[in-house]
């Protein structure tokens, strides 16, 4: 790939353009091609490739099919207690009541989920699920394809686009965004990974669905590709992150491989012990147990590791235990599992434990937007909306999670707010909306990056460098955070940054260089990791996901609000939580026990 | 010192470098412990940036790392190193008969073609309820061993048949998928897509070799779903004369 310059650059022109191949992506590419946009599919993959894939447990919803009494509003608080308060409450109103519709649509499309006798969709209990507000006992609200529902939801999706003849960009990946002088957002510069061929694709409308960037961290239930690609452009354009300190550490991550066991396992009577065998979870939660919310049971089996009473001879993890569900539960309602175990953990959980550790799993922040998946950016303490630019999905921050999501909302969310910001950008272009042309210039300073990457002589080695970043952010950003360390591990990352802006892309050629892409995915992955340090450094209290050893308690004085990253000035202000519900009274914060 | 190394030949080619691929060799320390095929491809790749090969889940469910690891099609991600060491040598190539992009990165245009023509969605065009379509777990059984594909093509790549014809044989991966959609208590397309199929080379180009069945990842059976398709197409055969002599 030579120096691309703007006059021999080609631009190939789009309504709307999704950047991702994930659920969120499709989910709003689906809705933009049935409307008759000229829509574009992005994706550095194969869209069945994509994260959502490895989804297992389900999709929490309350369709009242395992109760026929079931309450959208019991989901919604559930959810803003989980988020322990931080949960944009319109956000989780239009999650939560919309979601039945989003889920009864799949059905349609043909997504197999397990069924109960009388033929309706077969519904499972998660953790943090509750009936009547809390008052009720466990629900079973997590609507399921045995333990394979991201599987069937993906692929379901894809076909679904197939069918509608929506456009996919596949194995093309997007550089960075390009604005205009009105810091409008007109598309982006991406390049055919197959051939190297650079494009200018210019969209009125252009959504961010590039998921998380677990890789971050060196321990992870993500995919290799999850490096938060479209959120790092957004940084990049000088667009903000909200609640970056917020990264879900899943409590059932294998030991050793970092693969995800769901919670479904928990919520089908699996139960963590330690190395007495004894149910710890009994002790931190008396009244849910193992079934309290992730950042709770992530906590409690640290706090059993560090004081002695880990498994295995390093004492360095957990056992989960299956055996007492039978053969015929676990490989009726968890084969995936069984699979998944017998190959990386040599488990075979129908006799024995699987060894488990927690493992970082899930963004909570990301770019800020409306319910209508439409990006804002900060001006003097108010929301301002990017012309142009949208994010759906675990990549965008609406939010619905707050400080902590509950498990099988996070295939909601992209359903959701995939459909949600697909019919909005609908309505919006149909209506005469959209962005002015960006001109050479604007184009130029896009393709920078690439170009710097294409014409580096020497410097640093992108794998070693990638290392280094990820053994940083697992050191002093983990389960527990304190705020001498967190100094340690900033100063870590300006070392880190200087290397990342002068990596050492030694093989050059066109076709299928997967090393440029990875040199591209590591400078990704440093901007997500930059936010998410000086955000996690910022809060000083404990709250959901984010537990500080030195400020061990929940401060609703000085923090019941969003962080808010400003790349530009590397600096963190307040935003306020939305508590104002249009169908339901507001969820006022108390305290949060299980 | 015998056993402390280990032989990896791996299939090089880069169309910008290469009139021809060839087979390059590494040598690398053998890892204390067993690793998958696909961590030994990152070392390969430390070693050397220039090797290409394709991988996103690394857990075998998003099927990217199909290869041929030597002389069976697999995962890389699932398949652990033990498993396949033959006198400390493991060879690498990419799935065989589909065109090589580069390295272990071959193109699967065609593979993909014949997945759409089956048309893999549900088809059902009756006014939705305003819940799901109810579907007894009887009927929803039917579906398991069918729509856990993960379309990573070891299977059809690894059938003489898709060899051969690989733009009329419709190849073992898509008819999973066909059947996937004639077994759907809710599909009401059944005629039509058995109509589709009913060439001479479709579907009946299957000769029963059961490669495929050998070598999925996924433990899944398509020469059985193939069988179905079959009986199901001789069943409509059967239907339609009986209905020409009424």
């Amino acid at each position: 790939m030579n120096n691309i310059f703007t006059d021999n650059i080609k631009t190939i022109e789009f309504d709307s353009l999704i950047i991702g191949g994930g659920g969120s992506g499709m989910r709003a590419s689906l809705e933009l091609a049935k409307s008759g946009l000229k829509t574009a599919v992005v994706s550095k993959v194969f869209p069945t490739r994509s994260h959502t894939v490895s989804a297992q447990g389900g999709i929490t919803c309350a369709i009242a099919s395992a109760d026929p009494n079931d309450d959208w509003r019991w989901h919604m608080y559930d959810t803003v207690k989980g988020a322990d308060f931080i949960g944009d409450q319109d956000a989780i109103e239009y999650l939560c009541s919309e979601g039945p519709k989003a889920v009864f649509e799949l059905e349609h499309m043909g997504l197999p989920f397990s069924r109960f006798e009388n033929g309706r969709i077969y519904q499972r209990p998660f953790g943090g699920q509750s009936k009547d507000f809390g008052k009720g006992g466990q629900a079973a609200r997590t609507c399921a394809a045995a333990d394979r529902t991201g599987h069937a939801l993906l692929h379901t999706l894809y076909q679904n686009n197939v069918k509608e003849g929506t456009n996919f960009l596949n194995e093309w990946f997007a550089v960075d965004l390009v604005k205009n002088a009105k810091d409008e957002v007109t598309g982006v510069i991406a390049f055919s990974i197959e051939n190297g061929e650079v494009a200018y694709l210019k969209a009125q409308a252009t959504v961010l669905a590039t998921g998380g960037a677990g890789r971050i961290y060196a321990s992870t239930t993500n995919a290799l590709i999850n490096t938060g690609d479209g959120l790092a452009m957004a940084l990049r354009a000088g667009f903000p992150a909200q609640d970056m300190e917020m990264w879900q550490f899943h409590p059932t991550g294998i030991y050793g491989a970092g693969s995800l066991v769901t919670e479904g396992c928990r919520g089908e009577g699996g139960y963590l012990i330690n190395k007495d065998g004894e149910r710890f979870m009994e002790r931190y939660a008396p009244n849910v147990k193992d079934l309290a919310g992730r950042d709770v049971v992530a906590r409690s089996m640290v706090l059993e590791i560090l004081e002695g009473r880990g498994c295995g001879e390093k004492n360095d993890h957990i056992f989960l235990k299956l055996d007492h569900l039978g053969a015929d539960v676990l490989n009726s309602k968890l084969p995936g599992i069984c699979e998944l175990s017998r190959t990386f953990a040599h488990v075979d959980p129908v006799y024995e434990p699987i060894p488990v550790v927690p493992t970082c799993h899930y963004m909570m922040g990301g770019t800020p937007t409306n319910v209508n998946g439409q990006a804002f950016t900060r001006e003097n303490g108010v929301d301002e909306l990017i012309p142009g630019l949208f994010s759906a999905g675990e990549a965008a921050c609406v939010s619905v999670h707050g400080a902590n999501r509950l498990g099988g909302n996070s295939l909601l969310d992209l359903v959701v707010f995939g459909r949600a910001t697909g019919m909005h950008i609908q309505k919006e272009l149909k209506s005469g909306g959209g962005v002015d042309s960006a001109t050479r210039s604007d184009i130029k300073k896009s393709l920078e990056r690439l170009n710097a990457l294409n014409d580096s002589t020497d410097g640093y080695d992108p794998a070693e460098v990638k290392r280094e970043l990820q053994e940083c952010m697992q050191n002093y950003f983990g389960v527990f955070r304190r705020g001498e360390f967190m100094k340690k591990g900033l100063d870590q990352l300006s070392e880190i940054k200087e290397k990342v802006d002068n990596l050492h892309l030694k093989d050059k050629s066109d076709a299928f260089n997967t090393s440029r892409v990875e040199a591209i995915e590591l400078q990704n992955l440093f901007e997500v990791a930059e936010a998410t340090a000086v955000s996690a450094y910022q809060r000083n209290e404990s709250r959901g996901a984010h537990a500080r050893d030195d400020f061990p308690d929940r401060d609703d004085e000085n923090w019941l609000c969003h962080t808010i990253f400003d790349p530009k000035t590397k600096e963190v202000s307040k935003r306020g939580v939305n508590f104002e519900p249009s169908k339901v009274e507001a969820f006022p914060p108390k305290v949060r026990t299980y | 010192m015998f056993g402390k190394k280990l032989q990896v030949s791996l299939y090089r080619y880069n169309p910008e470098e290469d009139k021809f691929p060839y087979m390059k060799k590494y040598t690398i320390d053998k890892p204390e412990r067993d690793i998958m095929v696909l961590d030994l491809l990152h070392l390969l790749k430390e070693q050397d940036q220039s090797v290409s090969y394709r991988r996103s889940c690394r857990e075998g469910v998003c099927g990217s790392d199909g290869m041929n690891i030597n002389g069976k099609n697999g995962l890389a991600c699932i398949t652990p190193i033990s498993s396949v060491i033959k006198r400390n040598k493991i060879e690498l190539r990419p799935l065989p008969g589909l065109p090589v992009i580069r390295d272990l990165v071959v193109d699967m245009t065609e593979f993909y073609a014949q997945y759409e023509k089956i048309k893999p969605f549900l088809q059902n065009e009756t006014t939705a309820p305003e819940q799901e379509r109810l579907q007894s777990p009887e009927e929803r059984d039917k579906l398991d061993g069918l729509y856990e594909c993960i379309l990573c093509a070891c299977c059809s790549t690894s059938c003489p048949s898709f060899w051969w014809n690989p733009d009329k044989f419709v190849g073992p991966a898509a008819l999973l998928q066909a059947y996937r959609f004639l077994a759907d208590s809710r599909d009401l397309k059944t005629e039509e897509r058995l109509d589709a199929l009913s060439d001479p080379f479709s579907v009946y180009r299957c000769h029963g070799i059961m490669n495929c069945v050998n070598v999925c990842p996924k433990g899944l059976n398509p020469n059985k779903a193939i069988g179905e398709i079959k009986s199901m197409l001789h069943k409509n055969k059967k239907d339609i004369i009986a209905s020409d002599r009424i």
